[in-house]
């Protein structure tokens, strides 16, 4: 429908595709509201999304800078224009990517060595091609190879080759294997509870989902990586704890699903210290504060004990780690949320956006926006993705903060098991005061991220310097880098590929409203750095039920059979503008539809099958 | 409000349902008549095989519907070729697959499934093993799924190593499931084998050869095994010690050995002209083949229990003919021959004594300390430190105590008799709703205890007062006791085993509850009989006195029974030996 304009008039103007945004709009379409969602990107999910690499193609392709235009002319009497911006400027820096493979010779390492030379601080949107131009130097420098490509929080590539670990050329995969699979990458995890998957179970978007388990939780810990006993099952199975400990470890993690008065007693104190009176031993006092609870040593007690509870109450629902990770990455649930408008009336237009608001002077109200083909489109409530939304207009309390992140493709795993198809999230606790603790996650092939063979790995952190000055001291210890200090030592390490250093804007401590903004234009954050998704999920039912007190958020979507088919309710069913790309998408969702993974059912069987003590 | 989609409402829906529901019923009790009838005109066709399909497609658990499927399925097979009924039952697997879907506990359908595998002319063994495995890994419970894969394993042969490593992965998934540890009990012995004192030929361990019978395998494992079973079983029940899986595959493996089956002690009274037999187990002596041998001469004689309740005991007695061995001058051999058992025992009768006995006793056959049947005695305190390990950590777990007081029992029960008293007292405490229970265990721990004091000190007098007793156990072995004291303890019966005491002289039972004393029966030497403040209260609990023609002192004082009218002229009537009656 490219030429045909759009309705004129909207309840609800979505702007941004990230999880908030999605979720809300499909809340609003759910109760019957007019929602017209639309995003400036070629893609869905934002700075959320995970993207293959044709759509990563495209992203890049349409990155110019629009130019501001003069729509004063579609002005009424009494409105002002607010312009908006471009969302991807100011959330991506310091982007640097090296590649450590090569088939024939020593070019890209030459290439790579180079690059961090030539990474300035605020890099913004050159940064982004500047990932371009450094995957097609790489690729011009051999014909075997690969393309790789870089994105924003979830990076594709499809490798046309598969690397090539420069210790094993005798390794030469065969092109059948490699020939057409999509890699995905992907970073955030989900707590198998708390608000997100609550909502996808209560909504029935989780029929348009698949999703894995973690498999195994590691910690790194005196220059190795060891696996965190968590489940019953790891303890019983573990070996590195004597009895004594295993039988310290269950009846801590039991005591503390309840409060008492001894863990009153610690309030205001440091985790760490309440730990450390407990008696557990070195070994799980580490295991406890940086793996089970994540946090740090000046934590406080009350915060570490409910996140280990958050932890524990996750655990065994769907598996042996709290942790769930949907097949495909992340960037897969705001669109099934998007779907789930797009069924109940939503209507959705990619690779369009909002040019500016027209505010009502006297009310302060958003009476229409301009959209960049510049039809003026009323509506009632407008959101926005934050980045969209300048920073003269925000109050933010805090300077926005940054996150740093590395994707990493190794050759092996950072601990071997008997099976090489683990997905690891692994805790590594501050390597030298000051530094921030690093949370990493491994995947492996079983979940269509990266080849057979190889390892998608991220790290993430919050920034104190650039990602590079954060991570890649700790990349250089666990894996085999040309930086690796000690080659000797590092001979079991995996091999790192390729990596990818960049920092992205921290989402989190950003509020709907209170902005320079008309009263009824909300705003979404992206995504913060922590393993939770409650910010978001909290956000769009705080802007739901602002807007609309009376109604049921994300009721359950009724089956197909119980809907009442007359006169103009079928013109309803289906979205209406889909993009070729997420066409395909649908006709998966279709078939995933089949073997729902999170059905009530599901759950209720999980829980049967719980392994958390019962105290 | 306009756009919204329009849902049917709940009452629309359940309208709807009801109707549904109502036609389905209707087609079903058809279906069901139709099966019936042609059951009953005998019809065994494709058709009635259809009819049958689609009632147990929505009911599985329809028995007499498999039955009547299997009656056809069976014609089928005299009509039909191998390849034919091959498809047949191909279908009959699939058909019971949704089946089981529909109910993953139906006995009906396993029950079938059985079946048609044996029937199969071709079966695929592994497919039916995934079966198990997918059906296992969503439910390990299901133990209609762990016996058609005891079925399957059996039919398809599985080596054992590998059935051991199916229940190390479900242990390790899983280790509350008793079903992977018991399944874990049946095969250890089978792949490590306890070695038998005389190293075997061949001089491997039996992997491929046929499972030996139940019933001549010792059920034993090897120690090397045995040390790593221990370790497992360590992790389990350190990481949960409430999981009482782990503590009953412990307790396996502690195990008792079975005992050997002999004749423990034979008896013989030359005033009574009476035999008497114990054995180590309960048997029926009149089916087992016992046989008498006196001077040589086989006796024909009347073997009968202790107490006409029993018609399996440990104790059988005899009366020899009339004047056999009266004459106090005479020597006497006996051979008592368990010929079942290929054994015997030998007793003689000396000149000048009235009795006499040859037997194994208690301590003898380490009967109390073999409780536990790890001889090493060092693998047992290794067990007891670790127990006692986590008890520190754990103090007021019941399974934890209870196992510690095992284990103290088969190293030592008299040294430590004084810690598991303590640890009964406070398993009674942490654990009420069993507190009987642990009431009886102490009971018969206290009496093993005195067993064994009462054999060093060689004596017999059996001296248990003030013990807390609730229960009387191992009367067997008071066979030759003639003097019993349980006064002062918390006994409410004297039960037909009591009859076991046959040379009883003296029985004191004073303060006790004593309400019944059917086990006061037919005892030949007892004279005297103490039972102060007990709880007897009608004339026909002393009924069990008459049957002892010695009895010449009762002591009766504290019971209600001595409130009943006339109960003196009564009792005279009822027991005319008696002599001294207290009242």
């Amino acid at each position: 429908m490219a030429a045909e304009d759009l309705p004129s008039e909207f309840d609800v103007v979505i702007l941004g595709t990230g999880l908030a945004e999605s979720v809300a709009a499909a809340a609003f379409s759910r109760v019957g509201q007019r929602v017209l969602h639309v995003d400036r990107r070629s893609y869905y999910a934002a700075n959320w999304a995970s993207f293959t690499f044709n759509g990563l193609l495209n992203w890049i392709q349409q990155y110019h800078v629009n130019e501001l235009q003069d729509w004063s002319s579609l002005l009424e009497d009494g409105e002002e224009v607010i312009y908006l911006s471009n969302p991807d400027t100011a959330s991506i820096k310091n982007l640097q990517v090296f590649c450590f493979t090569s088939e024939e010779d020593e070019k890209e390492e030459e290439a790579s060595s180079s690059t961090p030379t030539n990474a300035a601080e605020d890099h913004n949107i050159n940064a982004d091609e500047e990932a371009v131009k450094e995957s097609s130097e790489t690729e011009s420098a051999g014909n075997t190879v690969t393309n790789l490509l870089v994105a924003i929080d979830c990076i594709i590539s499809e490798h046309s080759i598969l690397y090539n670990p420069c210790n094993s050329p005798e390794n030469v995969p065969d092109t059948a294997r490699v020939s057409k699979t999509g890699s995905y990458f992907y970073l955030r995890l989900m707590y198998s509870r708390g608000s997100l998957v609550d909502l996808l179970i209560k909504s029935n978007v989780s029929r348009y989902a698949e999703f894995k388990n973690v498999t195994r939780i590691l910690t790194y810990r005196q220059g190795k990586v060891e696996q965190v006993p968590c489940s019953r099952a790891d303890v019983f199975a573990s070996r590195q704890l004597s009895v004594v400990e295993k039988r310290k470890l269950m009846r801590f993690l039991t005591s503390c699903m309840e409060e008492t008065e001894e863990q009153m007693a610690y309030h205001g104190r440091p985790y760490s210290e309440f730990l450390r009176d407990q008696q557990l031993g070195d070994n799980l006092e580490h295991f406890i504060l940086h793996s089970i609870a994540m946090v740090t040593e000046h934590t406080l007690t009350e915060e570490g004990l409910a996140s280990t509870r958050n932890f524990l109450q996750c655990l065994g629902r769907y598996g042996n780690t709290p942790f769930l990770f949907p097949v495909y990455g992340l960037g897969e649930i705001p669109q099934c949320f998007c779907r789930m408008c797009a069924v109940f009336g939503g209507i959705y237009c990619l690779r369009h956006s909002v040019s500016c608001l027209l505010v009502d002077k006297d009310t302060n109200r958003c009476k229409a926006v301009i959209d960049s083909r510049g039809q003026r489109i009323s509506c009632s409530h407008f959101v926005v993705e934050e980045g969209y939304v300048g920073p003269e207009r925000k109050r933010v309390a805090t300077p926005p903060r940054f996150i740093s992140r590395a994707v990493l493709i190794t050759d092996s795993s950072v601990l071997s098991s008997n099976s090489d198809q683990q997905v690891s999230l692994v805790t590594i606790p501050p390597i030298a005061a000051g530094c921030a603790a690093v949370r990493m996650v491994e995947l492996s092939s079983s979940t269509m991220t990266c080849m057979p063979g190889t390892y998608l790995v991220h790290l993430t952190c919050q920034s104190s310097g650039s990602a590079y000055e954060d991570l890649s001291p700790l990349v250089s210890r666990i894996f085999c880098t040309p930086d690796s200090p000690d080659q000797g030592n590092t001979q079991n390490c995996p091999s790192v590929l390729w990596c990818l250093y960049f920092n992205i804007t921290d989402g989190s401590g950003l509020e709907t409203e209170g902005h320079d903004l008309p009263s009824n234009v909300y705003m979404c954050s992206g995504p913060d750095g922590g393993l939770s998704h409650e910010n978001a999920i909290k956000q769009a039912e705080a802007i739901f039920s602002k807007i609309l007190p009376d109604e049921d958020f994300c009721p359950p979507a009724p089956n197909p059979e119980d809907i009442i088919y007359d006169g103009d309710a079928t013109a309803s069913a289906e979205g209406e503008d889909k993009e070729g790309e997420d066409k395909e998408g649908e006709k998966e969702n279709q078939d995933k539809l089949e073997e729902a993974v999170l059905t009530e059912e599901t759950v209720q069987t999980a829980t049967a099958t719980s392994t958390l003590p019962s105290g | 409000m306009h756009g919204r989609v329009k849902v049917k409402s709940t009452a629309q829906q359940e309208e709807e349902k009801r109707k549904e529901r109502e036609k389905k019923l209707k087609l079903y009790i058809t279906a069901r008549d139709a099966c019936f009838s042609k059951r009953k005109e005998g019809v065994l066709d494709d058709d009635a095989l259809q009819l049958t399909q689609q009632l147990l497609s929505s009911n599985p658990d329809f028995a007499t519907l498999w039955n009547y499927r299997r009656e056809i399925l069976m014609h089928m097979e005299t009509v039909k070729n191998e390849d034919e009924m091959q498809k047949v039952y191909e279908a009959e697997l699939s058909f019971l697959e949704s089946c089981l879907k529909m109910n993953p506990k139906s006995y009906g359908s396993w029950h079938h499934r059985c079946w048609v595998s044996t029937r199969l002319p071709r079966p695929d063994w592994a497919r039916e093993l995934s079966l198990c495995d997918r059906c296992l890994s969503l439910d390990d419970r299901n133990f209609h799924c762990w016996d058609y894969r005891r079925m399957v394993v059996k039919m398809s042969g599985v080596p054992v190593d590998q059935e051991l490593a199916f229940t190390d992965r479900l242990i390790g998934s899983n280790f509350s499931n008793y079903s992977s540890w018991h399944y874990r009990s049946t095969l250890l012995p089978l792949l490590h084998p306890e070695s038998p004192d005389p190293p075997s030929p061949s001089g491997e361990p039996p992997r491929s050869s046929p499972p030996p019978s139940p019933q001549s395998h010792s059920h034993r494992v090897c120690e090397e095994q045995l040390l790593k079973e221990y370790e497992l079983v360590r992790n389990a029940f350190f990481t949960d010690p409430n999981d009482q899986s782990a503590w009953f595959y412990y307790r396996w493996l502690l195990g008792r050995a079975e005992r050997e089956e002999i004749i423990s002690c034979v008896f013989v009274s030359r005033e009574e002209e009476r035999v008497a037999v114990a054995f180590s187990r309960p048997v029926n002596a009149q089916t087992v083949g016992l046989l008498l041998v006196l001077d040589g001469q086989l006796q024909r004689v009347e073997w009968r229990s202790v107490h006409p309740r029993f018609k399996h005991s440990p104790v059988w007695i005899c009366d020899l003919p009339p004047g056999t061995i009266s004459d106090i001058v005479n020597e006497h051999n006996l051979t008592v021959h368990w010929t079942e058992k290929h054994t015997h025992r030998d007793c003689a009768l000396y000149t000048g004594r009235c009795e006499s006995w040859c037997r194994d006793s208690a301590t003898d056959q380490e009967l109390f300390r073999s409780e536990l049947s790890v001889e090493k005695t060092s693998v047992l305190q290794s067990e007891l430190d670790s127990c006692n390990q986590l008890q520190e950590l754990e103090p007021l777990n019941k399974w934890c105590l209870l196992t510690v007081i095992l284990l103290m029992r088969a190293l030592d029960p008299l040294g430590y008799e004084k810690e598991t008293l303590a640890h009964f007292q406070t398993l009674k405490e942490v654990d009420p709703m069993r507190s009987a229970y642990y009431s009886d265990l102490c009971s018969k721990f206290m009496i093993e205890n005195t067993i064994l004091k009462m054999e060093y000190a060689e004596v017999r007098v059996f001296s248990i007062a003030d013990k807390n007793l609730t229960t009387l156990c191992h009367l067997d072995q008071l066979l030759l006791v003639t003097h019993i004291s349980l006064s002062s303890n918390q006994l409410e019966q004297l039960p037909p085993q009591f009859a076991m005491l046959q040379c009883l002289e003296v029985l004191e039972a004073d303060n006790n509850k004593i309400e019944k004393l059917e086990g006061v029966y037919q005892l030949p030497k007892l004279e005297e009989v103490l039972l102060r403040n007990n709880k007897i209260s009608t004339l026909a609990d002393l009924q069990p006195l008459a049957s002892c023609p010695k009895l010449k002192h009762l002591d009766l004082r504290g019971n209600p029974v001595t409130q009943t009218d006339n109960i003196e002229a009564e009792l005279a009537e009822l027991l005319p030996s008696v002599t001294h009656l207290l009242l």
